[in-house]
């Protein structure tokens, strides 16, 4: 990473592309809601009006500029939308009513534009996501869900998770190393019994580390809250900046709704 | 006078019905540095989480400063009780060091420029300054031991308690850490079972066998004891007398 700062590669850290931009700097809380606001404009757009998403599209290019987020990094990440991808081209070739003929197959119209909207909204959706994530560290995700009002329970039940899955790591790592260092290679289904049993010990483990984790936490006077350690004071330029996507976005819908017409 | 830590009949049975303690009596004063030495399973670390109420419920009472340990105090008992864990990995979870100390301090209400200098302060004290940004699992095993040392100083405790602070550590690292506890102007419960350790840095030691205190006494007294420390499983290491050490 070309920054000259150390920084962590948690689970929780590793989405995050250090940059000194002005969507970094935004606060957390303020980027979630633009975020969701923008997602919302984009899911009610009527999928016939196509230049829509493209104007949609351009957008969160010219985020991703502004934030220095290259296609390296966005690209790679869109992965995780293969399986809807597959769910969405399987779609024009089940229906019913009109059809249409490409390269002699026939394709249902409705099915077709269903699917059109599956991709270009998902994929929408989910470079959102990816640029959220990559300009916020995930504690101060948290922290802005907290601030949110997102009740304390599932916030913290996500702060333990991006915490202790490179805990849990490894952990499972050492326990592959010892493994391997007495002669065993997983091979086949041979070789399953013996992964189970580790998995059960790596469960056991991890729970374990957990509660002494836990109890050093309460040691230093944790209460089920995690502080904040860089308080930051959320203006209305904050607001007023992070709200030009979702204000645009909201421009872009209702226009495609007039056209619709 | 009141002591800083005054522990009396102490007693703890774990929820599984095996008891550990059996009547603990321990006073330590202002300032004072004192080894707690025993065997495996002589319930030492069972203690030592009875002294923030982590472990309660039993026999006894603890007191801090004179403030029982009780659960309306939790919050200021912790601050006033620094436990060093063994494992610096249990203690350590945050994304930088920076983060981790401050990680205390912010729990008890400190903020902005305080929270800054607590930090910035207990990373001096254990030398590690220059890491303030590194994430904690970056570092060598000394090092994390130090940030820990560091995460529990963040909360300027009334007494710092540490559990086997030598374990796993190479001989250098060994004498660095030795050389900032020294340093350090607080009073300090040290669990150990590095004996020559306990002789360097702690002029009072007591054993705790069997759930009970059996010995508490000047660490070298103790230690050229040969009956007391074989009737409770302490070797000295191979070649090492206490009557040679300087006082
Ligand atoms: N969670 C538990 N449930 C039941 N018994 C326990 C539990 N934890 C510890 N014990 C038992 O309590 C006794 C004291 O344990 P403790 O961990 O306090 O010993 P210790 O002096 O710290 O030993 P060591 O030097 O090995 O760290 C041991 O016999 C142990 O088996
Ligand atoms: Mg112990």
């Amino acid at each position: 990473m070309p920054s000259p700062h150390q920084h962590g590669h948690d689970a929780g850290e590793r989405l995050f592309v250090h940059r000194h931009t002005r969507i970094h700097s935004l606060p957390a809380e303020v980027k979630v809601v633009a975020m969701v606001a923008f997602i919302f404009t984009v899911i009610a757009t009527p999928i016939e009006q196509f230049w829509a998403f493209g104007v949609y599209a351009l957008m969160l290019i010219a985020v991703a500029a502004v934030a220095r987020i290259p296609a390296t990094v966005i690209l790679p990440r869109m992965l995780v939308e293969v399986p809807f991808v597959l769910f969405a081209l399987l779609m024009p070739f089940f229906g019913t009513g009109a059809t249409v003929n490409v390269f002699g197959v026939t394709l249902y119209q409705a099915g077709l534009l269903a699917g059109w909207g599956i991709l270009i909204k998902g994929t929408l959706g989910v470079v959102c996501s990816i640029l959220l994530a990559a300009t916020t560290p995930a504690r101060d995700l948290l922290l802005g869900l907290e601030r949110l009002k997102v009740p304390q329970l599932i916030v913290q039940i996500t702060s333990f998770m991006l915490r202790y899955t490179h805990v849990v790591g490894d952990e499972m790592n050492r326990m592959r190393v010892a493994r391997e260092s007495r002669g065993f290679h997983a091979t086949g289904i041979g070789s399953w019994p013996v992964i189970a049993r580790s998995a059960g010990a790596l469960f056991i483990r991890s729970y374990e580390r957990g509660e002494r984790v836990h109890l050093a936490m309460l040691s230093r006077g944790y209460t089920g809250r995690l502080p904040e350690l860089t308080p930051y004071t959320t203006t209305s330029a904050d607001w007023t900046t992070a709200m030009v996507l979702p204000a645009a976005g909201l421009l872009i819908a209702l226009t495609a709704w007039w056209i619709q017409k | 006078m009141t002591s800083t830590l005054k522990i009396s009949g102490l007693a703890y049975a774990y929820p599984d019905g095996y008891q550990a303690l059996f009547g603990v009596d321990l006073d330590i004063q202002r300032g004072e540095r004192v080894a707690l030495l025993g065997p495996n399973g002589a319930g030492k670390t069972t203690l030592v989480l009875h002294l923030n109420g982590i472990l309660a419920g039993g026999v006894g009472s603890v007191e801090v400063a004179g403030l029982t340990v009780e659960k309306e105090n939790f919050q200021e008992i912790r601050r006033r009780v620094g436990i060093v864990f063994q494992d610096p990995d249990d203690q350590l979870f945050m994304p930088t060091v920076h983060d981790d100390i401050a990680f205390g301090p912010a729990n008890m209400g400190v903020t902005g420029d305080e929270l800054e200098a607590r930090v910035s302060e207990a990373l001096d004290l254990v030398g590690m300054a220059e890491f303030s940004d590194r994430p904690p699992h970056h570092l060598s095993f000394g090092q994390r031991r130090r940030v820990a040392v560091a995460t529990v100083l963040a909360m300027r405790p009334e007494i710092l308690v540490l559990d086997e602070p030598s374990s796993n550590l190479d001989p250098a690292s060994r004498r660095e850490l030795a050389d900032i506890l020294r340093g350090l102007d607080i009073t300090m419960l040290m669990v150990t079972h590095d004996l020559p350790y306990a002789l360097e840095l702690c002029p009072r030691a007591v054993i705790l066998s069997g759930g009970v205190i059996v010995a508490d006494g000047v660490t070298r007294d103790i230690m050229m004891d040969d009956v007391l420390m074989k009737e409770n499983r302490l070797e000295l290491p191979y070649g090492f007398d206490p009557r040679n050490v300087p006082a």
